[in-house]
């Protein structure tokens, strides 16, 4: 039943990219190819005759299976394969989202683990969560000097308070007789961190990261159209630039993969450390 | 005075009431002793605060008034000499039965190596008839199993002082009696002192030497001290066969549905105006002359 359900849904799914793709495909050569006279516009912009619209997805295709066909190729400053530019973007994720990750959990453990902390922080970190990261862009730039690390730094910033939050809510909510079993235990205040309320707050603080990681990778492609230099954010700037749609298409969708798969691997681990009460 | 294994002295737990000057007592004036291997019940209705003067000689929770004195030493905060069995396993979802036992194990002897940890463990596990379910989590086991590792998990770390709240209060009326059983069996190889909380008056009287009785809260009291004078090994069959058997039950029931009431707030009266108020010491298998009573009518008007 589950099987059959399962292949039921694949096949829906291809059934519907089917169609949204033919559609797509038909809408654009149907207008492509009755193009009279250019506007005034096109022939501003230098823009002369068809192919020059959103290209159809045969189009995309092809230049994917190109670009992937040679994913880490290095042209120089602005010529450098997909692969290339999406390692630079998440070796950014993975630095500033560990960062966070050394910061918010020890921090959200002891917030969480102290009633007072806890409302003396409150404050702060409700008034620091709404803050879109890019605005904290400038002053990074600022202060660091280096585009490279502030983007690192946005990508922190924005990855910590869920984190902090997931944590210090996880510690908080430890069921009080298990930490009487440790108490009854004569355990150590480390000991009850690592043995007793880590692995109850575990499945709370992964729910906390993969908020973070996805957020971290929503982010970094507009903090990086902001930096330049490198990165898939740049890339679809820069293709942006050049007016190449397809290539802009193309990263669209490699950025929604890579974001898929950032948040698989955080859910495979959460199904690590779940436990059922 | 002879020296008791336990003795609590003017134990008294109040709380302060919102809006208002005076606190609230729960209970005070609460005497009472025990001594080594004994196995003593305490029975009360809700709210006269039975677990509180458990969590109290758990050292989980302050008294607000008196001392409890185990073994020459003062209680003072959680300690591994007393061992609590809580009302609703608190075994660690994530961690194996066996994995719940070791953890204990370790606390009470750092020092052993790992392998003698588990066999420790093991063994206890293995005498709450839990051999073959060592590495099934809490979530795949059933509620009678899962008792039965937390009973586990304290009788193995050899505690001076086991102590336990309900601990089948979850339980079904046929896996209750099992367990029960075992921890029979349990108890009289280990020679545990034990102090229990329960509702269940016939597990009171299968399991105990003495049965404390507790008024109805606020300001509650011990009010008695009911021996259980009926001969070991007993057994769940025959036990309401034995001639003190109803003597007992009657009593005891008899208290809890009227007396307790009655005895509220009262002061218990004491041979001596400066000896602490003692609960009163009661011997129905003995005040019956050990006449086989039936079962007696009690007036259910509650």
């Amino acid at each position: 039943m589950i099987a059959s359900q399962n292949l039921r849904a694949a096949l829906l799914s291809l059934a519907f990219l089917i169609v949204a793709l033919g559609l797509w495909e038909l809408s654009i050569s149907s207008q492509g190819g009755s193009s009279g006279e250019l506007t005034e516009y096109e022939m501003l912009m230098g823009i002369s005759g068809s192919g020059t619209g959103v290209p159809p997805p045969s189009v995309i295709f092809s230049h994917a299976v190109e670009e992937l066909s040679r994913p880490f190729y290095d042209g120089g400053p602005n010529d450098k394969g997909i692969g290339l530019q999406l390692m630079y973007s998440i070796a950014r994720v993975m630095a500033g989202f560990s960062l966070a990750v050394l910061v918010a959990v020890p921090l959200g453990f002891v917030i969480g683990m102290s009633p007072v902390l806890n409302k003396a922080m409150n404050p702060y970190i409700q008034v620091l969560k709404p803050i879109s990261p890019l605005a904290w862009m400038p002053l990074a730039l600022f202060v660091i000097k280096d585009s490279g690390t502030s983007a690192i730094f946005v990508i922190f910033i924005c990855s910590i308070w869920p984190m902090l939050i997931n944590t210090a809510f996880g510690v908080a909510s430890v069921k009080r007789d298990w930490l009487n079993v440790a108490r009854t235990l004569e355990m150590s205040k480390l000991r009850t961190a690592f043995t007793v309320i880590l692995p109850a707050a575990a499945p709370t603080i992964l729910t906390g990261m993969r908020i973070s990681i996805g957020i971290s990778w929503l982010v970094i492609v507009a903090a990086e159209m902001l930096v330049g230099g490198t990165g898939i954010g740049y890339y679809v700037w820069n293709e942006w630039n050049n007016l190449d749609l397809a290539s802009v298409i193309f990263a669209i969708i490699m950025i929604g993969v890579i974001g898929m798969l950032l948040d698989g691997m955080l859910a495979q681990a959460s199904r690590l450390v779940r436990y059922q009460d | 005075m002879n020296k008791h294994f336990l003795q609590i002295e003017s134990l008294a737990k109040r709380y302060p009431q919102p809006g208002r000057q005076a606190d609230i007592t729960v209970f005070d004036q609460v005497n009472f002793q025990m001594d080594r291997g004994e196995f003593v019940c305490i029975i009360g209705h809700s709210g006269c605060g039975k677990s509180t003067i458990l969590n109290v000689l758990a050292g989980l929770d302050e008294a607000s008034d008196g001392t409890v004195i185990m073994d020459g030493k003062e209680v003072k905060g959680p300690s591994l000499d007393r061992g609590v069995i809580f009302q609703n396993h608190s075994l660690l979802p994530w961690l194996s039965a066996l994995d719940n036992v070791c953890m204990a194990v370790r606390s009470r002897w750092p020092g052993w190596s790992r392998s003698k940890v588990r066999e420790h463990a093991a063994r206890y596990l293995e005498m709450v008839g839990l051999k073959g379910a060592e590495h099934k989590k809490p979530s795949q086991l059933s509620g009678g199993m899962r008792q039965r590792v937390g009973i586990a998990r304290a009788f193995a770390i050899e505690p001076k002082l086991l102590l336990m709240d309900e601990p089948f209060g979850a339980l079904d009326a046929l896996t209750r009696g099992v367990i029960q059983d075992e921890l029979l069996k349990i108890w009289s190889r280990t020679q545990q002192t034990v102090f229990m909380i329960t509702h269940d008056v016939d597990e009171a009287i299968l399991l105990s030497d003495r049965i404390l009785l507790m008024t109805n809260g606020p300001e509650a009291r011990i009010a008695e001290s009911v021996k259980v004078d009926i001969d070991r090994p007993r057994d769940r069959a025959t036990l309401h066969q034995h001639p003190g058997y109803y003597a007992i039950r009657n009593h005891l029931v008899d208290f809890l549905v009227n007396r307790s009431r009655e005895l509220q707030g009262a002061k218990i009266e004491s041979p001596r105006s400066d000896a602490p108020v003692q609960p009163r010491e009661v011997n129905p298998v003995a005040e019956s002359g050990g006449r086989p009573l039936g079962p007696r009518a009690v007036p259910a008007s509650a």
